[in-house]
């Protein structure tokens, strides 16, 4: 008796400790699993955020400008056809000469007028054209600076390497240097990023336009997308005959739910392009291919919450008198929203981060205006990031690790709302 | 009772009312078609916006045959108004076009576009021919042993191709057969290099397909490697690993001369001049096609026209060589000024 007692114990022993070690070793690999995880999302953010933060200063340059009516070419006239013609550039380069007398000739004027961005000949037209008296006159104006003083200050330019294997020339060089040991050249913080759009040269390109035209397109797809998905999941949940038919479209969704997006890009096209006659490259068009997207996600999420709402709240507003809707709509679905809500923003989240179904319908295409309305040709943030990772000029590279920072915080802020509303409409059964 | 119905219906006549107001008009210029051309046409377009009393004109990005589709579908303002395009358009296009109503359509070249074959800095420059690099690319090539029969391409090292050049492994990044500069590429370096050998040159005219399969076949054994439309991605690639070589548009290479350089090729040395001048042979023209039919609907058309060609931006020292499209000799600018005003005055 004693004997076979011990023997269990020594065999119970011997297992205990193996089962231990088992736990212990899945234990690891679980933790090793979200190391593995943590690490590579820290490189990718740190690789991002490194590469990225340069783009948000921006080298701006400060001259004396000298409305000088010869320069400007207008001898006398102020008719609005004139100063819209004038040569405004001239003045920035008359500026520069006035500043660097080596700067001399077709050439020396050309090198010079390189070191400023020409978004300032615009701005100089502006001013006239908002002013004409101003001529005659000169002031202390600052400008955006050429993308490669730009790339140069923020060090991306070596200045060892042979001249011609660098975009500025030792002359050009020689011009940055004495404008920064007079702090007329500097590193400032990078306003125009947030307030423009798209633009060919890389200092003047901003996220405005890719960040308003994918706030319309995610507000189509949250208005369109909510309302339909959870009618559609509160009807197959709660009023639906449990039937082939059910049972095919519950396949369907779940089927949907997996289809690649450009599928749905290529459906968009032939639906609402070609057949609805709806224009190109607009926010509308591209919030309802999203919704199409989106819809099995927030259906498949929707009718879980709902099925997770107890029966016991059902019977005793059916047994207090309501009527099905009643219960459906003052019940079923208040309780089940914190579950409907996490589907949508995950709906959303990803529609956001769609760049596939909007190339089918125009969307990936170079906008300068930012739009305004539903109808608007624009574009959105994901595209934004591939048009710029695209573009040949180097200082587009800091620009798209930029505008992938700014699409993080949206998602951070999308999310971050998700979390709130979750927390008001939690209830405890 | 209170919240359903209301949110089923607000959406849907939504909808509605925005489907109704959408298509009533369009007051700003669509463009669509080749990558290659896509930043000066951007260029243009933006300085268009900031300069005039227009809209900035909407551009997309579609590649050369899928641009020309768009277009020729059809008159109208659901359809664009100009593409873009990195080889002329071919007769069966033209007729597509004629088909669907699409029938004035005017074509300006505006400029030229270099093909390079570039190499890391760290590595030394490689002298290519044109022969060289079809017996290093080609899916196949004359055998050695027999000169008369073709034979799946045995080449592993570029002193194999020829004993001038390094016993480094063949490996070439390029574009996928989907992009206009890989057209533009086996025309004008393939299609070139195999007439080398009289085995292919006698099918070219006899056995015109045949000629084409066996010239415009690349190797699909890992010696050239298709890269995707992504040329920044190409740069980055060279960097990493100096024994490659990348082949793509000549304006990625001038604004990364600090890590790669272009390889001589039948002894020319790809520069904004010597392809300027022609004397560089693998360069192609660019164009732009645009639809006669919209000139005096959509608002700016002739603007922007006018801007496109104008001396500021294709002009020797415009704004588009400094984005690296290389500007066509002065007389010949002349001439596309000349030809488009005269088609623009016949309306």
């Amino acid at each position: 008796m004693s004997n076979s007692v011990q023997q269990t114990q020594a065999r119970v022993a011997a297992s205990l400790r193996r089962r231990y070690r088992a736990e212990r070793r899945f234990k690891l690999y679980g933790l090793l699993a979200v190391l593995l995880g943590v690490s590579f999302v820290l490189f990718l953010f740190g690789a991002i955020i490194a590469q990225g933060a340069a783009a948000f200063r921006q080298a701006q340059v400060t001259l004396d400008i000298q409305y000088n009516e010869d320069v400007l070419g207008l001898a006398g006239e102020r008719t609005p056809e004139a100063l819209a013609t004038a040569d405004y550039a001239a003045l920035v380069r008359e500026a520069l000469r006035a500043r660097f007398p080596d700067a001399q000739g077709r050439e020396g004027g050309r090198a010079a007028l390189r070191l400023v961005s020409n978004s300032a000949a615009h701005e100089l037209q502006r001013r006239v054209e908002v002013d004409p008296s101003r001529i005659g006159t000169g002031e202390r104006l600052t400008f955006l600076a050429g993308a490669d003083v730009d790339q140069f200050l923020k060090g991306k330019i070596d200045r060892t390497l042979p001249e011609d294997q660098r975009p500025l020339s030792d002359q050009q060089i020689a011009w940055i240097d004495a404008l920064r040991e007079d702090g007329a050249l500097r590193l400032a913080f990078n306003r125009g990023f947030f307030t423009n759009g798209d633009s060919r040269e890389p200092e003047q390109a901003g996220v405005l336009g890719a960040l308003a035209g994918s706030m319309y397109t995610l507000l189509v797809t949250l208005v369109l997308s909510f309302p339909i998905g959870v009618a559609a999941a509160a009807y197959l949940e709660e009023f639906a005959p449990r039937n082939r038919w059910t049972d095919l479209i519950e396949v369907n969704i779940n089927n949907l739910a997996a289809v690649p997006s450009i599928v749905f890009g290529l459906l968009g096209l032939a639906l609402f392009l070609n057949f609805f006659g709806l224009p190109r490259s607009a926010p509308l068009v591209g919030g309802l291919v999203l919704t199409l997207l989106t819809l099995p996600t927030i259906i498949i999420t929707s009718r879980a919450a709902i099925r997770a709402v107890p029966p016991s709240i059902r019977e005793a507003a059916l047994g207090m008198g309501a009527s099905n809707l009643q219960m459906v709509t003052d019940h079923v679905l208040p309780l089940a929203m914190p579950g409907i809500l996490t589907g949508a923003i995950i709906g959303l989240a990803r529609a956001l981060g769609e760049t596939a179904p909007l190339l089918m319908i125009g969307m990936v295409a170079f906008i300068v205006d930012v739009p305004r309305g539903f109808t608007d040709p624009s574009t959105v943030l994901p595209v934004q990031v591939f048009l710029w990772a695209d573009s040949p000029e180097r200082a587009f590279v800091e620009r798209t690790s930029a505008a992938i920072i700014v699409l993080l915080l949206f998602l951070l802020i999308v999310n971050a709302t998700a979390a709130v509303l979750r927390r008001r409409f939690e209830r405890r059964w | 009772m209170k919240t359903i119905p209301p949110l089923l219906i607000c959406p849907l006549l939504w909808l509605a009312a925005t489907t109704a107001a959408a298509q009533s008009g369009r007051d700003y210029i669509t463009v669509v078609g080749s990558s290659t051309v896509y930043p000066f046409t951007t260029t243009v377009a933006e300085q268009f916006g900031k300069t005039g009393k227009f809209k900035t004109p909407k551009v997309e990005s579609t590649g050369t045959g899928g641009g020309i589709k768009l277009f020729c579908a059809g008159v109208g303002v659901g359809h664009p108004d100009i593409v873009d395009a990195s080889r002329a358009i071919t007769a069966g296009e033209i007729e597509s076009c004629n088909k669907a109503g699409v029938r004035e359509v005017i074509e300006v070249k505006i400029g030229y576009d270099g093909i390079v074959v570039a190499g890391s800095n760290k590595s030394p420059v490689m002298k290519l021919s044109r022969r060289d690099l079809f017996l290093a690319l080609a899916r196949q090539v004359p055998d050695p042993a027999n000169p008369q029969k073709l034979i799946a391409n045995p080449y592993k090292t570029w002193n194999q191709v020829n004993p001038e050049l390094p016993a480094e492994k063949i490996e070439v990044l390029g574009p996928p057969p989907t992009s206009g500069t890989r057209d533009a590429f086996t025309e004008l370096v393939m299609e070139n290099g195999c007439t080398n050998f009289p085995v292919i040159k006698a099918l070219q005219g006899s056995d015109e397909p045949n000629f084409k399969r066996v010239c415009d076949s690349l190797r699909e054994d890992g010696a050239y490697i298709e890269a995707g439309e992504n040329d920044n991605l190409i740069v980055q690639k060279l960097q990493a690993s100096p024994k490659i070589l990348g082949i793509f548009g000549y304006s990625f290479m001038e604004e990364n001369l600090s890590v790669i350089h272009g390889s001589p090729i039948e002894g020319v040395v790809p520069t904004f001049d010597s392809i300027a001048s022609g004397q560089y042979v693998v360069s192609r023209p660019l164009f732009i096609y645009v639809k006669g039919a919209h000139m005096d609907v959509i608002p700016g058309m002739r603007q922007f026209l006018a801007e496109y060609v104008s001396q500021r931006s294709m002009g020797e020292e415009g704004y588009l060589a400094d984005k690296g499209l290389i500007p066509m000799p002065a007389a010949e600018v002349t001439a596309v000024r000349a030809s488009l005003q005269s088609k623009l005055e016949k309306k």
